[in-house]
């Protein structure tokens, strides 16, 4: 197919979609006045059912916890592809680390960059412990604090410390944090199973509104998460990096001579 | 106003289909399509808009207080978690597109099959 062919293809198929999406548009409520929803009734249960003042969560990890489930199981398998994918191939070897693009210059990581990253890391990793902490009372959780969480460990990256990085988080036990917090999910969801005769239904005291230690059961499923969602963009990060910085394939004539 | 916020979606929908079919480069489709996967997080956070409300949030705000939709709130996170997952394992694939074949230009992968 060339591509005035496509682009003739795409126009009439955009105008059909254009038309399917004005008539949806036109039935929805008007902008600002949703009238009553079920969100109004959650409003309204949130803090005196559950003691969770962030209804965002409440409706995430008590209400409607069954998807959050699957939705952590689908950045479960997500992650094991994007790292079987980026696995290191027959023809490729892991040469000393050295942030070698093809092509172009890269220049030497500045001081500056140096210090200000590595400055950053503990704040930015308290930052995160904190948001996923919280996740019950103001906006955060465990998906938010994880990727802060994740940020941590690439602002070690950007400080040029990719060697140590490695060190520091071998894959097996980012890997095993990741599948504890996946697993625990499910653990806690079955404790309440057979607490509260519903899969995921909130067990463990309710605690006083607003204070840290409330909401039950919500806070360790935030920790489960952030747990899940921080070792899994590591294990992202550090796939991708990998190809960049470690992974080189041979030279043909060198791949033809082992195989 | 209320044209503006589901036109802005329409627009972010349309633009990124666009940029999809006309792209020369597999990275820039890629984010073509997390252009288009925005749409969605604009137009659940409009449905969910209420004139007047404040966040659902009521951490020292009085129980009562007209607050926005938590649901497509929290529909949204869901979706933003997904975007990012599909943009990263999209990108896995177009790293060894560019290994295998040495180019990203999408117009080459009907070589695949040889």
């Amino acid at each position: 197919m060339t591509r005035r062919t496509r682009l003739r293809l795409f126009l009439v198929s955009a105008a059909v979609l254009a038309v399917v999406v004005l008539a949806g548009f036109g039935e929805l409520p008007a902008f600002g006045h949703p009238g009553a929803t079920f969100g109004t009734v959650l409003n309204a249960l949130s803090v005196p059912q559950r003691h969770i003042t962030d209804v965002v969560t409440a409706v995430n990890f008590t209400y409607r916890g069954v998807d959050t489930l699957a939705e952590e199981f689908i950045f479960f398998a997500a992650v094991t592809a994007v790292v079987l994918l980026l696995a290191p191939g027959d023809d490729e070897h892991a040469d000393h680390a050295s942030d070698a693009a093809t092509g172009r210059w890269v220049p030497q990581t500045s001081d500056a960059v140096r210090v200000l990253a590595l400055a950053l890391v503990g704040p930015t990793i308290l930052f995160g412990l904190y948001i996923v902490a919280h996740g019950h009372l103001t906006p955060g959780g465990g998906f938010q604090g994880g990727v802060v969480l994740a940020t941590g460990v690439l602002l070690v990256y950007l400080a040029g410390e990719y060697t140590h990085l490695h060190g520091l988080y071998p894959d097996t036990v980012v890997e095993g944090i990741e599948l504890g917090g996946a697993s625990a999910f499910v653990v806690i969801g079955l404790i309440g199973l057979a607490v509260g005769g519903t899969f995921l239904a909130t067990w463990g005291p309710l605690g006083q509104v607003g204070q840290l230690n409330s909401a039950g059961d919500v806070p360790l499923l935030n920790v489960s998460v952030g747990a899940e969602i921080g070792a899994g963009f590591v294990l992202i990060l550090s796939a991708f990096l990998r190809q960049t910085i470690v992974l080189r394939r041979h030279p043909p004539s060198n791949a033809s001579g082992s195989a | 106003m209320s044209v503006l916020a589901y036109g802005v979606a329409a627009w972010l929908l349309f633009v990124g289909l666009w940029g999809i079919v006309q792209s020369r480069n597999l990275v820039h489709l890629v984010i073509c399509l997390a252009v288009v996967q925005a749409a969605t997080y604009v137009l659940l956070v409009a449905i969910g808009y209420r004139v007047g409300a404040v966040a659902p949030v009521f951490a020292g705000v009085r129980l009562g207080t007209v607050a926005v939709d938590p649901v497509v709130q929290a529909l949204c996170l869901t979706d933003v978690v997904v975007g990012t997952t599909v943009t990263a394992l999209l990108l896995a694939l177009v790293v060894q597109i560019h290994k295998r074949t040495g180019s990203l230009d999408p117009d080459s992968l009907r070589d695949l099959g040889e």
